[in-house]
């Protein structure tokens, strides 16, 4: 067991598929939950989406995160990082954002 | 080109001309002619467009262009700030220049009052040296972008919805990411939100185009140049804690079809339609129900409404907050959601939780608020519930209250 600590942030309306909670902070083991893939698909997914039988599709498509909602890892895009790989670290902010076309 | 501001510009922009430390050691007045030698295009007159282009009229921004179509509205009012209750009914884009030439006459404003699409976008840019995106469809945001980058345009953008707004800039002296490097895929059109359908805050709108104005006056003056620019997008929430987070975004992707390496989007593909904005957007297919399904305002009034004995079950899907605003006032109408019939997936027992009197030999008749998503709900209840005597008003709420009551508050 190693306990990191990652704070998890669903911005744009995202937030409705997750209880309507902008910001979770998760304690995670660092020895099974490696990459930021393990931590969406056997954390968020599991553990912080509602209902999933109806949002996953809303959250996940093509098993990646779906078009649309662009991924900050540390507040930086994450195609700067290793995206779906990047090694997830203490502290790490990972934040959805739902992109807006309203205006 | 203008190589001299009068005495008049020396006093309107005296203010912004003493500033300080933005002008990347440029003389004040050369800094202050780069503005008044600018063109700039926005793209919609609504509630980004208003702030922003007051700000950059009032700067001194020396053209500026409006593409927009619509006229004003009452529903716009609580924003569009540039628009006014006496104009009413005119187009934005002549209501917009008015204030605009009130605010600053040096300014020359030309209107487009028509609709940015495949065969205009080119001839309509071409005049200008940076294109404001302020409209609402992902749609109109990928056309914008890949006509920016093939005329070597810097393209600002800003959306926003609800309480958020997001800002960028893309293509920046055609070295930057455009909107595809973004967003190779677009979303899927169910997940597309707006300000008509979800709502939007004034103020918060309102100040993503103000901070839209900022980045368009460091475009315009040069303060951003491809030597310090680098790819970001800000993140504006309004509520509860307002916050503006600023995101360092990839830069240029090598394979993108629009500004890589070897780009596959051309002039005359786009002027063709060959590149078809509404088939790769996809929409959302209302096209479910047959005129069988479907009754008229006037036939729900006088069959289901004003006949108490016929039995009839009224159920309006709208969202919950669009029923609180507006409703028939009567407890003879069920308020689900859409999304909410749609999770009980069919369970005619989980309907009868809300409704206790219904089942399957049940007269139902739907509506929301313009016809959309009740015939989405009334192929749910025909064929997940099946409730085959589910009928359809058309037109939903608002072609009631048009057609049959117009004393019923729209929204």
């Amino acid at each position: 067991m190693s306990l990191i600590d990652i704070k998890v942030e669903f911005l744009g309306g995202l937030d409705s598929i997750f209880a309507n909670k902008r910001s979770y902070e998760v304690k995670v083991d660092n020895t099974k939950i490696v990459t930021l893939k393990d931590l969406i698909f056997d954390v968020i997914v599991k553990d912080l989406l509602v209902n999933p039988e109806d949002n996953y599709s809303i959250y996940i498509q093509d098993e990646t995160i779906r078009p649309g909602i662009l991924t900050l890892i540390n507040d930086a895009d994450w195609e700067l990082e290793d995206e779906l790989d990047y090694l997830l670290q203490h502290k790490d902010v990972i934040s959805f954002t739902s992109t807006l076309h309203g205006g | 080109m203008s190589d001299s501001l009068t005495n008049e510009e020396f006093s309107r922009y005296g203010r912004q001309m003493i500033v300080q430390g933005i002008s990347n050691n440029r003389d004040p007045i050369e800094h202050q002619l780069l503005l008044k030698n600018s063109k700039i295009c926005v793209i919609g007159a609504g509630g980004l467009a208003a702030p922003c282009l007051s700000y950059l009229a009032g700067a001194g921004v020396g053209e500026i262009g409006i593409i927009d179509d619509d006229v004003v509205e009452t529903s716009n009012l609580h924003r569009q700030i540039i628009h006014s209750t006496s104009k009413k009914g005119e187009l934005k884009c002549d209501s917009a220049k008015k204030f605009i030439n009130d605010l600053n006459p040096h300014v020359q404003v030309n209107t487009h009052p028509v609709r940015l699409t495949n065969d205009n976008a080119f001839e309509i840019f071409a005049p200008y040296d940076v294109i404001l995106d302020c409209t609402d469809t992902p749609m109109t945001r990928y056309l914008a972008s890949d006509v920016a980058v093939l005329l070597g345009k810097t393209l600002v953008s800003a959306s926003g919805v609800n309480t958020e707004g997001q800002l960028t800039i893309l293509n920046f002296e055609n070295i930057g990411p455009c909107y595809r490097c973004f967003h190779p895929k677009p979303p899927p059109p169910n997940t597309v939100s707006s300000c008509s359908m979800n709502g939007v805050i004034g103020a918060c709108i309102g100040l993503v185009g103000i901070m839209q104005a900022v980045e368009t006056l460091k475009v315009l003056q040069k303060v951003y140049t491809k030597d310090n620019f680098e790819p970001f997008m800000l993140q504006y929430s309004g509520y509860m804690d307002q916050s503006l987070r600023r995101f360092r975004m990839r830069k240029r992707r090598h394979d993108c079809v629009s500004c890589g390496d070897s780009p596959e989007i051309t002039r005359e593909k786009i002027e063709s339609y060959e590149i078809n904005y509404l088939s790769f957007c996809g929409s959302r297919d209302y096209d479910v129900v047959d005129s069988m399904e479907r009754i008229t305002p006037v036939e729900f009034k006088e069959k289901y409404w004003s006949a108490p004995a016929k039995e009839c079950v009224v159920i309006d899907v709208r969202p919950q907050a669009h029923y609180k605003i507006s409703n028939f006032k009567t407890d003879t109408v069920t308020n689900i959601p859409l999304a909410t019939l749609t999770s009980m997936k069919g369970d005619i027992g989980k309907l009868k939780e809300v409704v206790p009197e219904i089942n399957e030999d049940s007269n139902v008749v739907v509506f929301c608020r313009y016809g959309n998503d009740s015939r989405l709900a009334t192929r749910e209840l025909k064929d997940k519930f099946g409730i085959q005597n589910t009928k359809d008003v058309i037109g939903g709420f608002f072609a009631y209250i048009d057609q049959v009551d117009p004393s019923i508050p729209k929204y």
